[in-house]
């Protein structure tokens, strides 16, 4: 009997305990979530880090690895976190279906400042990363492929290709390397005609491609002469000519495809106003160029490439003079296409 | 469980003969009991796993292979009378009624936010239904302009034609054949007709079918190295067998991705392979050995073969060595002996080494991602694409279903073929 009542008093007491732990969360930190890895070590020193120091509050943060099916069950209820930085298609896709806060633009600085298509009204881009064609400058010095035709090209430039496998940016590639100008590349694919072009395009190289899978593949690929090019997330060639002493060049002219990462208030997040005030310190020219000197992904402020490293410059994919060779990636068009084009890719693979 | 059985019966046996009385025997049987529920309590945590982490998921996914998704919860109204149309011939474009209940659910499922999920499960029927939902949902007005019919059909002319309803209507009833069709290259058409899927999409079965191939290549592969090594393992003096069985099992400790992305390395056109066959002058140009079948099906041979060693090795093991000398003396050539003693004695270590590697290679999936290439990639890769990429369970799970049972069946077919000498599954 005893026994039976000090185990109730435990259980009183260790209720209470929580209920106490459950009203401290409820008045919780602001909470930050980014990708991990060395983008969010490089966020946190430039940006999280003097928010702490300049405003005195403070700050959680968390990581994760997207999917859109997390932040659905983050909609429930009160969330845990506040600000999360997302990828294209979940930015489409929670804005549509209001799981994020709408920006107040004016609390924000106006969207002016921004270089065009990186906010809309649930999401501020925080950086811009692209796919390239890339080659190895050692090898074919100035001579190096000018335009995705080259890329297609293999008896000007002799040998294997890798593209990452699947329908996503090869079609894009193969319409570019047809002659398709870049304002209609979205316009056609959306045609069986486009479509039926673009895989008669891949036809022409298809024994030639060596199709990646990892962001690391390209760049390993390029290294030990698999390939005489690639595409390529443009942050690797920068990390590996840093850390090898390798000379690999992009090339921007050719055109590439760019997507924006931003940074979204949950709708159902308790410390709104606190979020837009933690976006609007940490979006400022000086502390996205911190970023970008680090990563090589650009900043999305228009005047935030004033002051980048000029070994990142040639890296960077919203360098003046680059980005008007850019297509932006159309994250609706693929994510209502992507299932279809996808079995499409791999019947013809099997072909 | 044979021993336990006769262990059983002798206890009977001698009870009956000692004439025992009927107080002892239940005594007996207590004893008995308390010792069967002590084993079961001992096996009660493995029983547990099993039942919730295999069983369960095993079973979720056979039913989410059926399943048909939200529509009927959402839109339950629209769903009732499309299944009504869906039952009249010749089927044209649904009436008036069908067109101002869909409206209302849609403005209903907008402001409660399960639209998403209807427009998701839509495009699985046909790309761009996701697109036309939630932008006619954003432009309805909350009254009609005329009939409803008119309004929709003004906001985007898909609403009248008798595509898009064929596609919710499919959606409609709560179980589908739908994706087991799909899993299968066949779909139905808008008048519900079942027929092939169109050429340049139908890629499950070819994937299914180069699924089985390739694993039934390496099972092959595995058992020819595997079976000589085995049986010199097996009849090596045990401090030698032991310093080679090191040799089999430290690569079974490495991590599957170094040993996969070792092979790339080993593989590849500038590989040290190719450069040593180069160097040798044994070939001209480097093989292509990476991002293709041979890569594919030497890396995944590699990593499966502990698992073709290790149960036959262990069979051999038991294999007295006076039965061979036996058969020797007895005039047998070594061929001969091998072939009508050994051999059949170590069938049980080959069979279930086959049935083990076969398993394991047809959920492969990172090997043939890395070293493969477009056409070598196995169905788990498209099962995972589906799960990750485009949120359509119900086709992953019947994917899953139609592997499964072909597995079974196979499992089945092979053990009536082999027999199941001391082999059980599970």
């Amino acid at each position: 009997m005893k026994n039976t009542i000090g185990r109730l008093m435990l259980a009183a007491g260790l209720t209470a305990g929580l209920s106490i732990a459950a009203g401290a969360a409820m008045a919780r930190d602001l909470t930050v979530v980014g990708w991990g890895g060395t983008a969010q070590a490089a966020q946190d020193k430039a940006m999280f880090q003097p928010y702490v120091k300049d405003t005195g509050n403070k700050l959680v943060h968390d990581s994760w690895n997207g999917g859109i099916g997390v932040l659905r069950t983050k909609a429930q209820g009160e969330s845990t976190w506040d600000v999360v930085q997302v990828e294209a298609d979940e930015l489409v896709l929670g804005c549509e279906e209001g799981i994020y806060a709408w920006l107040d633009w004016s609390k924000l600085g106006g969207q002016e400042q921004y270089l065009p298509g990186m906010t809309n009204e649930c999401g501020t881009g925080t950086f811009v990363w692209s796919t390239a064609l890339a080659y190895d400058k050692a090898k074919l010095g100035d001579n190096g492929p000018k335009s995705w035709a080259d890329f297609f090209d293999t008896k000007k430039f002799p040998g294997k290709r890798s593209l990452r496998r699947g329908p996503r940016q090869s079609l894009e590639f193969a319409l570019l390397a047809d002659g398709v100008p870049q304002d209609d590349v979205y316009k056609l694919l959306a045609t069986k005609e486009g479509v039926d072009r673009a895989f008669k395009k891949l036809d022409t190289i298809k024994k030639d491609i060596v199709w990646w899978e990892a962001g690391s593949q390209p760049v390993q690929l390029l290294q030990s002469g698999e390939v005489a090019m690639t595409s390529v997330y443009n942050g690797r060639i920068f990390a590996v000519n840093n850390a090898d002493k390798t000379n690999f060049a992009l090339a921007w002219p050719a055109g590439f495809i760019y997507q924006v990462d931003s940074w979204v208030i949950l709708a159902n997040s308790p410390n709104k106003d606190q979020a837009e005030s933690f976006l609007k310190f940490i979006q400022t020219s000086a502390r996205q160029q911190d970023v970008a000197n680090v990563l090589a992904y650009g900043p999305t402020l228009k005047d935030a490439t004033g002051n980048i490293a000029p070994n990142v410059l040639p890296y960077l994919p919203t360098a003046p003079g680059v980005i008007e060779h850019g297509l932006s990636f159309d994250t609706a068009f693929w994510v209502d296409n992507i299932e279809a084009l996808n079995e499409r890719f791999n019947a013809w693979a099997a072909q | 469980m044979p021993g336990r059985r006769s262990d059983r019966s002798g206890l009977t046996m001698d009870m009956m003969a000692a004439g025992e009385t009927g107080d002892l025997r239940a005594s007996l049987r207590r004893a008995e009991r308390a010792r069967t529920l002590r084993g079961l309590g001992l096996a009660l945590p493995l029983i547990l796993f099993t039942l919730v982490f295999f069983v369960l998921p095993i079973a979720g996914m056979l039913v989410k292979s059926v399943q048909n998704g939200p529509m009927p919860d959402i839109m339950p109204e629209t769903s009732a009378l499309l299944q009504a149309w869906r039952s009249s011939e010749p089927r044209g474009v649904p009436d008036e009624a069908v067109f101002a209940a869909f409206a209302g659910e849609l403005r209903t499922a907008s402001q409660n936010r399960t639209l998403p999920e209807l427009a998701t499960r839509l495009n699985f029927e046909n790309a761009g239904y996701r697109s036309l939902l939630m932008a006619t949902a954003r432009r309805l007005p909350d009254a009609p302009v005329g009939s409803w019919r008119d309004t929709l059909v003004g906001l985007n002319p898909q609403w009248g034609e008798v595509a898009i309803w064929a596609a919710m209507g499919r959606a409609s009833p709560r179980l589908t054949e739908g994706y087991l069709l799909a899993a299968l290259d066949h779909r139905r058409d808008d008048n519900d007709h079942i027929q092939a899927t169109d050429a340049s999409r139908a890629v499950y079965v070819t994937s299914l079918l180069r699924t089985l191939e390739i694993s039934a290549i390496v099972t092959l592969l595995c058992l020819v190295l595997a079976y000589p090594l085995a049986y010199r393992l097996a009849t090596l003096p045990e401090s030698t067998a032991n310093l080679l069985m090191i040799l089999v099992l430290l690569p079974f400790w490495t991590s599957l991705l170094v040993r996969t992305a070792s092979w790339l390395v080993i593989l590849q056109r500038e590989g040290p392979l190719n450069q040593a066959l180069q160097w040798l002058g044994l070939i001209d140009q480097p093989l292509e050995l990476a991002f293709n079948r041979p890569g594919v099906i030497i890396a995944m041979t590699h990593v499966l073969l502990p698992f073709m060693v290790l149960p036959i090795y262990s069979v051999m093991k038991g294999i007295p060595s006076n039965y061979m000398r036996a058969a020797t003396s007895l005039g047998a050539p070594f061929f001969t002996a091998f072939r009508r003693v050994y051999f059949p004695l170590s069938l049980p270590g080959v069979t279930a080494g086959c049935l083990l590697v076969f398993i394991l290679a047809i959920g492969y999936y990172i090997t043939p991602l890395l070293i493969g290439g477009a056409n070598d990639q196995m169905v788990s890769a498209l099962i995972a694409f589906l799960t990750l990429q485009t949120l359509n369970w119900g086709l992953a799970a019947a994917l899953g279903a139609v592997l499964l049972v072909i597995t079974i069946a196979l499992y089945f077919i092979y053990t009536r073929v082999v027999g199941t000498d001391g082999v059980k599954l599970g």
